[in-house]
């Protein structure tokens, strides 16, 4: 009995060894397994299935807020036009309508209707990823996911800050991350994760050449920093333009980066950039290869100010320059309009001819689509058509919170009447401005200055040298008093950095009296931090800089304006007294 | 309480197995650790290299690294080194030309020297070996995604069998039949081949190899060459053992050399500088022709000198008395063949 009991303790023993596989494995490898499930599983709760409306191909995307804004490619919305069907984990299938994309840096917002309590991504610092880093990527690959649980593959950084030529589309991937993480056609758009389940990328592209369409290996993502440069832009509901600094760079024979053309009217001319100059540093990088120039001018968008440093004449300089569009408005419709019209054809003999090519997801003619299938009513309720646009409704969403939150700071709308401002001009001497709808006086050591206010500003540069002082003056007090409504043409850009200033500011930007011009507010206090005015395009724009700002009567009253003009500052006013007249009332 | 002996037993059982199992822990370390660290000690030895080639499907680059301090490369031999100019770009992007030093067909391996001095480099007779299952890293400019000082790419995987290639003689087309390393990472890729195969600590195990494909299942296969089958041969080389590809000019030439005519070969006419010593007839009745040498034929040594071009080859024989017995290896389709021919007599 005893001897049965003792080889029954011992078979218990060895099958409590076997049975328990995960016993033998060490405690750290364990929880590391469980943590990775853990991190897996979060994530892939929040992976998007997109499926264009009526079936015509699809692939991945990334919830990245609360109220279901989603990030995908260009290429893969492009597909399904202003509305489509996303499945998420959960097994449910939400409705979303396109917001903005960027077609040149395939990127696309997107948004899913009908919660606002969505499980998101946290977006990570993608400048801290480095080769060997382990990720994984979380997508739709082959649109094998028909209840929409997405799969997983994962793999390591295999290489950071790749620039790739665009391969025949627009398309084109700047500063991306490459992976060996497989990345197959549905994959698109989809997420690229770190180990801790955070968003560094967007999975979008691989190197293929003889090798049919499927993963060699070699899969790039968009970084998610560049994709934050432009999510300003993308939320303003626009079609996106990248952008170039009208300069072209090549490394000559001892691997500096020189400047081989450059266009008399690009903003980098005006701050004194030559041929033959050398670039030193842009938008905070050392430059050292002409991959690592396009790269930083592939994450910034059209009209960023970024800082460039060159050497001219052995003399180092730095400036901030103003990136201009690659594209003219109807270059950029009409390159999207192809781009969605392009078919690619399928592959024969599993082979592809010799460029690389986006991971569409495998285009199959469905006896059940339904291409003209109707806009389902909550898309109708966030979409509206304007050209120029990928859906408009979401700009007047921006303008219309821009504003709430300028007025909230300073309520300006029944102020009609003069506007008085009373100070010292430079430290030194006395001054003042009057403004009212027709008219602008400014008082300077060399006598008055007045300005009639016509219907066209574009000759109004007075005084000289400061670029159209007064004129910018009426634009300010035109935007508060009036509000964007009846401003004239306004509309939101997206948010934009400032010289000297950490943070990004929301834009609107317009054309009235036929001068462009440019408000940027403070996105947390609501401030109008800045006023620019172009009287002609390609000519460097009046700057008016407000700041010091102070409570005055419910109103944040900027007590200082600076005036810049031309690389430098034609006039900085210390203001004592801001005094308003209301509409009909008259100052003496 | 009878029992609790019992129980000390089979918890001392268990102890036992725990401590038993214990050689087999993964945690040598973190299991989710980067290998950003290791990533950024082992590139420095990888270089890119430049040369012939940029037409339809074959490119004109390929990788490397460094074996020596002072500039010995060890590289995939290809027409990518058949170039009167060879570039080598360092980590750091120095760019240097490189002299090929000498290449060994059958293992397809190369050593070139770049002029430096100090260079982070593996050393050949420090690497390790690899095992199945074991976890790898691949260095290689694949794609040559890389330019200048832009680091290389590196991928991750294991080693999925620790095998022969020749075990495939028929169905993968290559001349090296010897053992490899196949690995179940997509490593050899277009410029991949000459790149490092490392373990997870940066130590070398082997070269990566040409790209390979199964010509019936259009499957391609990833591999390396182990470091201790090329060891002998780069040790040959870098001491200068190994016959070099040309030989010293002030060797003195036999007075009655060896001749194409002799032998019964007729190459290619030379429309270009570089014509590739192609057997366009092969004289009936001639030692040529007894040996098995076909027309077609590309050869592409002479005893253990490379012959790249017509020209090359002329020189060659030149140097090689009439009497003697010479080795040709030459290429047909995908194979090496060798063959030993002595001149005809006729004419003495």
């Amino acid at each position: 009995m005893k001897y049965f009991v003792s080889i029954c303790a011992w078979a218990l023993l060895a099958s409590v060894a076997f049975a328990g596989g995960g016993v033998e494995v060490d405690d750290v490898v364990a929880r590391a397994e469980r943590q990775r499930i853990e991190v897996m599983d979060r994530a892939c709760r929040t992976a998007v299935a997109i499926f264009a409306r009526g079936g015509q191909g699809g692939g991945s995307g990334v919830v990245i807020s609360s109220d279901g804004y989603a990030l995908s490619n260009f290429h893969v919305t492009s597909e399904a036009g202003a509305a489509m069907k996303c499945g998420m984990a959960d097994g449910r299938l939400y409705d979303a309508v396109i917001v903005g994309f960027d077609p040149v840096g395939d990127v696309a917002l997107i948004k899913l209707l009908g919660r606002d309590d969505f499980l998101h991504a946290e977006l990570a610092d993608s400048e801290t990823v480095q080769a060997g880093d382990w990720v994984f990527a979380v997508g739709n690959p082959f649109l094998l996911a028909t209840d929409f649980h997405p799969t997983v593959t994962y793999g390591i950084v295999s290489g950071v800050h790749r620039y790739q030529f665009p391969s025949g589309t627009l398309l084109e991937y700047t500063d991306c991350i490459q992976t060996d993480a497989s990345i197959n056609p549905g994959n698109s758009g989809g997420p690229l994760f770190n180990a801790q389940g955070q968003l560094i990328g967007i999975n979008g592209r691989g190197s293929f050449e003889k090798r049919g369409r499927v993963n060699v290996g070699v899969g790039y993502a968009i970084s998610i920093n560049q994709i934050k440069n432009f999510m300003g832009h993308l939320k303003s509901g626009r079609i996106l333009d990248h952008a170039t600094l009208g300069a072209r760079v090549a490394a000559d024979d001892e691997g500096r980066v020189v400047v081989s053309d450059i266009l008399e009217d690009a903003d980098a001319y005006q701050r004194g950039l030559r041929y033959g100059d050398e670039i030193v540093a842009f938008g905070g990088r050392p430059i050292r290869t002409a991959n690592a120039f396009k790269n930083v001018l592939g994450i910034f968008p059209k009209g960023w100010q970024v800082p460039l440093a060159y050497r001219h004449e052995g003399k180092l300089v730095e400036a901030y320059v103003r990136l201009s569009g690659v594209h003219s408005e109807q270059q950029l419709i009409d390159l999207v309009a192809r781009e969605q019209e392009s078919e690619i054809p399928e592959p024969k003999d599993g082979k592809q001819p010799g460029e690389p090519k986006p991971n569409e997801a495998p285009r199959k003619a469905n006896p059940h689509a339904k291409p003209d299938a109707p806009m389902p009513e909550i898309v109708k309720e966030h979409y509206e058509a304007r050209r120029g646009y990928a859906n408009y409704w979401f700009n007047r969403q921006n303008v219309a919170r821009v504003w709430a939150k300028s007025t909230a700071a300073g309520d300006y709308r029944t102020l009609g009447g003069a506007w008085t401002l009373e100070g010292r001009l430079l430290a030194d001497n006395d001054s003042s401005i009057r403004l009212d709808d027709a008219h602008v006086v400014c008082r300077l050591p060399g006598g008055d200055l007045k300005l009639d206010v016509g219907d066209d500003l574009s000759s109004a540069v007075e005084p000289a040298g400061s670029g159209g002082m007064l004129a910018a003056l009426h634009l300010w007090r035109r935007l508060l008093f009036k509000g964007p409504e009846q401003f004239g043409e306004l509309h939101y850009v997206g948010t934009v950095p400032l010289p000297g200033r950490s943070g990004l500011v929301d834009l609107l930007s317009g054309t009235v009296a036929a001068v462009q011009c440019q408000f940027f507010f403070d996105p947390a206090t609501g401030d109008l931090l800045k006023v620019e005015m172009y009287p002609h395009a390609g000519e460097d724009p009046c700057e008016l800089v407000f700041g010091e700002f102070r409570e005055q009567e419910g109103r944040r009253l900027p007590m200082r304006l600076e005036v810049h003009y031309d690389n430098r500052i034609y006039a900085a006013f210390d203001w004592s007294k801001i005094e308003f007249a209301p509409a009909g009332g008259r100052k003496p | 309480m009878n029992d609790l002996p019992r129980k000390c037993i089979a918890l001392v059982g268990l102890l036992v197995a725990f401590g038993a199992c214990d050689h087999l822990s993964l945690a040598a370390q973190a299991p989710n650790a980067s290998f950003a660290g290791v990533i950024e000690r082992t590139r420095p030895k990888i270089v890119k290299i430049y040369g012939a080639g940029g037409y339809r499907g074959l490119e004109s680059y390929q990788s490397g690294f460094l074996i020596s301090p002072e500039g010995h490369v060890l590289t995939v031999w290809s027409y990518v080194l058949d170039s009167d100019v060879i570039t080598v770009t360092l980590d750091d992007g120095r760019k240097f030309e490189a002299k090929l030093l000498a290449a060994d067909p059958r293992l397809e391996l190369a050593v070139l020297k770049v002029e430096a001095q100090g260079l982070p480099a593996f050393d050949l007779g420090q690497s390790v070996e690899a095992s199945e299952g074991m976890r790898v890293l691949a260095f290689s400019n694949l794609f040559g995604v890389a330019t200048g000082d832009e680091p290389v790419s590196v991928q991750h995987g294991s080693v999925a069998a620790c095998t022969k290639l020749e075990a495939r003689r028929g169905t993968y087309e290559t001349p090296y039949k010897g053992p490899v390393f196949v690995l179940d990472a997509m490593t050899n890729n277009p410029g991949a081949a000459g790149g490092a195969l490392t373990d997870r600590d940066g130590r070398l195990l082997g070269m990566l190899g040409k790209e390979l494909r199964n010509s019936l299942t259009n499957i391609w296969l990833n591999y390396a060459i182990p470091t201790r089958e090329m060891a002998t041969t780069v040790e040959e080389i870098r001491a200068g053992r190994f016959v070099a590809q040309r030989a010293a000019p002030d060797a003195p030439k036999p007075a009655h050399p060896l001749t194409l005519d002799l032998l019964g070969i007729v190459v290619v006419p030379e429309v270009l500088d570089r014509t590739p010593p192609f057997i366009d007839e092969v004289r009936i009745g001639s030692p040529a022709a007894e040996a098995g040498l076909k027309p077609d034929d590309l050869i592409v040594f002479v005893g253990e000198r490379l012959v790249p071009t017509s020209k090359a080859l002329r020189d060659e024989l030149e140097r090689i008395d009439r009497i003697d017995r010479v080795k040709l290896t030459v290429t047909r389709g995908q194979d090496l063949i060798e063959v030993t021919l002595t001149a005809s007599d006729a004419e003495n």
